[in-house]
């Protein structure tokens, strides 16, 4: 098991008995995905009323037509308001649609399974956290009102910033139900990255040679190999040459280099791994 | 040495049909229903799922590729949300609530429950002596656009003619209950949301909405229409007000265990109590629906006092019955 030092990640242990650590979705994404609900929100509401609107007109607003459309820009505005969170986050993906396009989801802080009554309960906060500020935004008054509108902005920002002020990132709604939202990305199962040059006789390395380097440093490897910029490679492998007295050769290119040396050093590792040491980066002497 | 691969590569394409099936059965999943999987997959994804897991373990234990470890974790993550997900079909989760846990729920509130009557009683009286006194505070209680007329400077006569309004049947009573019930799910789920904040907003909310009622209360009653008056109100008010004061006791709830949450810790406390809330209030919203199409519909169609105030006793004594009668806990 590495030990990751990752603030971010907490423990999620299933039932049997593996450790999930998952991610603490960041304030900042979180954000950006209630910006997108709210975008999505008011945009239904405008083509809403365009419909009804247009209905109206095409009717001419009398009698029960008029009357439907009031009753579905009412009923609409309300389940929206209302119900537009809920509805998505009881869902199998646990996620609005702002939430889905930033890789997020609502979990219980338990690991159990999220129940019904929690995300109501998460959602019903957002008229203190979201709505009341909004609605006191646009409020205006004078004198006595404008104090106490000011008072009111005040007590709920300490709701609307209280995220930035706890180690799981939990709003108001988080707090009561019992939830989080953490990171749910889609990961795409990427080639391996030694299997291009395992064992390819023009590079032999000695195991002094392999010994230079740790798991980081083959981690870092990997993500310059898997970027495949060509002036990081020249670099990195100019880096490594040098640190392993590695002679170059004339038609030697620094991208089968850089293969061959870290399907050699993985192997190395990995080897070292099963017998229990496992070598962190290349201070690591053990 | 040359040619043999690395473990962890021979590893990876032993396993890797395996974790391309669930990933396979998991999109499929999240874009439809359930249902449209064939039983041999829904059945198929426990087992995937495991092998995935162990998978995770191993790769954990003995694979140094970065990127496959992160693939695996976010792989398991996806099954396991599913796999231990809700098991219940949305039929029967309903049924569930209507059966178990809303009662209980509400019965587990009785406290805060009589709590927040209280309050709203409290209001109302002291809303019904001070307009007895001097009819000038009518106006501090009740907005005039609400009012509609109901106020202390009209008369016997047309105050008698706003509770029997004739009716059209060109009368918009559909948008009539739809604005009704929204209006007041949108002050039900507010009073819940401000009980947190020490529940002293909750009550500030629930007292209120008595004064309000008490205040036409004592309009009508200083022209004798006490007993068309509590008609008129009461079809739906039993279950509106109900609704209110369960939606206060919700908020009252949460914001008593985070101020004082005992033996438990403040977070604890606070999610349990958010918990109950969360499906009191479920219940509340249905609750103000039946009242809005009391209220829109039947007030406006039944003209007889006493009628309304059957249906009043009557509601008042299923929901008595319906949440107070005891019964198990959920299966």
């Amino acid at each position: 098991m590495t030990v990751t030092a990752d603030p971010e990640v907490r423990p999620l242990v299933t039932p049997e008995g593996v450790d999930l650590r998952v991610r603490i979705a960041p304030v900042s994404e979180r954000g950006a995905a209630l910006l997108i609900d709210l975008a999505i929100i008011v945009a239904a509401l405008i083509a809403a009323t365009l419909v009804v609107a247009g209905f109206g007109m095409a009717t001419g607003m009398q009698g029960a037509s008029g009357q439907l459309a009031a009753i579905i820009w009412l009923l609409g505005f309300f389940l929206l308001r209302n119900f537009y969170f809920t509805a998505f986050e009881c869902g199998a993906r646990g996620a609005t649609p702002g939430k889905r396009i930033l890789g997020l989801r609502v979990a219980a802080r338990s690991g159990g399974a999220l129940r019904v009554d929690q995300v109501v309960a998460r959602n019903a906060m957002r008229e203190l956290e979201l709505y009341l500020p909004i609605g006191f935004l646009f409020a205006n008054g004078s004198d006595v009102e404008a104090l106490i509108i000011l008072c009111g902005i005040v007590w709920c920002a300490i709701f609307v910033f209280l995220p930035l002020f706890n180690r799981d990132r939990l709003r108001l709604g988080d707090i009561i139900a019992g939830t989080w939202v953490i990171k749910a990305p889609k990961q795409v199962l990427l080639p391996d990255m030694a299997s291009a040059r395992a064992g390819d006789p023009a590079f032999v390395f000695t195991d002094a040679q392999l010994d230079q380097y740790g798991v980081k440093e083959l981690q870092v490897l990997e993500s310059v190999l898997r970027n495949a910029d060509p002036t990081a490679m020249t670099a990195v492998a100019e880096r490594i040459r040098t640190k392993i007295s590695w002679r170059k050769t004339g038609r030697e290119l620094d991208s089968e280099f850089l293969s061959a040396y870290y399907a050699a050093l993985r192997r190395r590792l990995e080897q070292r791994l099963l017998f229990g040491k496992r070598k962190r980066d290349k201070h690591d002497l053990s | 040495m040359a040619n043999v691969s690395l473990r962890s590569l021979r590893f990876r394409q032993e396993r890797e049909a395996t974790w391309v099936q669930l990933e396979d059965l998991l999109k499929r999943l999240e874009r439809r229903s359930p249902a449209s999987l064939s039983d041999e997959d829904m059945l198929a994804i426990p087992s995937l799922y495991r092998a995935t897991l162990s998978s995770l373990s191993v790769a954990r234990a003995t694979s140094l590729d970065l990127a496959l470890i992160e693939y695996l974790e976010a792989l398991c993550a996806r099954a396991y949300f599913f796999v231990y997900g809700a098991r219940t079909t949305l039929v029967e989760r309903i049924g569930d609530f209507f059966a178990y846990s809303w009662p209980n729920a509400v019965r587990n509130m009785w406290r805060e429950t009589i709590a927040a009557g209280l309050i709203m009683a409290v209001g109302a009286l002291a809303a019904f002596f001070l307009i007895q006194s001097d009819p000038a505070f009518y106006f501090s209680f009740v907005p005039a656009e609400l009012s509609g007329g109901r106020d202390p400077g009209a008369s016997a006569a047309e105050l008698r003619e706003t509770l029997y309004q004739p009716v059209d049947v060109d009368d918009a009573l559909g948008v009539f209950a739809t604005f009704l019930f929204t209006h007041n799910a949108q002050i039900a789920i507010f009073a819940f949301a401000l009980g947190v904040a020490f529940c002293l907003p909750s009550i500030f909310l629930i007292a209120y909405n008595g004064c309000t009622l008490g205040a036409m209360f004592a309009v009508f009653a200083a022209h004798g229409l006490a007993f068309e008056f509590g008609g008129w109100v009461l079809i739906h008010g039993v279950t509106e007000l109900l609704a209110i004061t369960l939606a206060g006791a919700a908020g009252l709830r949460v914001g008593w265990a985070v101020a004082f949450p005992g033996a438990l810790s403040r977070l604890e406390a606070a999610e349990r109590a958010g918990r109950e809330g969360g499906v009191a209030m479920i219940g509340v919203v249905v609750m103000l629906m039946l009242a809005g199409l009391l209220e829109g519909f039947a007030r406006q169609l039944i003209q007889a006092d006493l009628v309304r105030w059957s249906i009043a006793g009557a509601s008042a004594v299923i929901w008595a019955l319906y949440f107070y009668i005891p019964r198990g806990q959920r299966r």
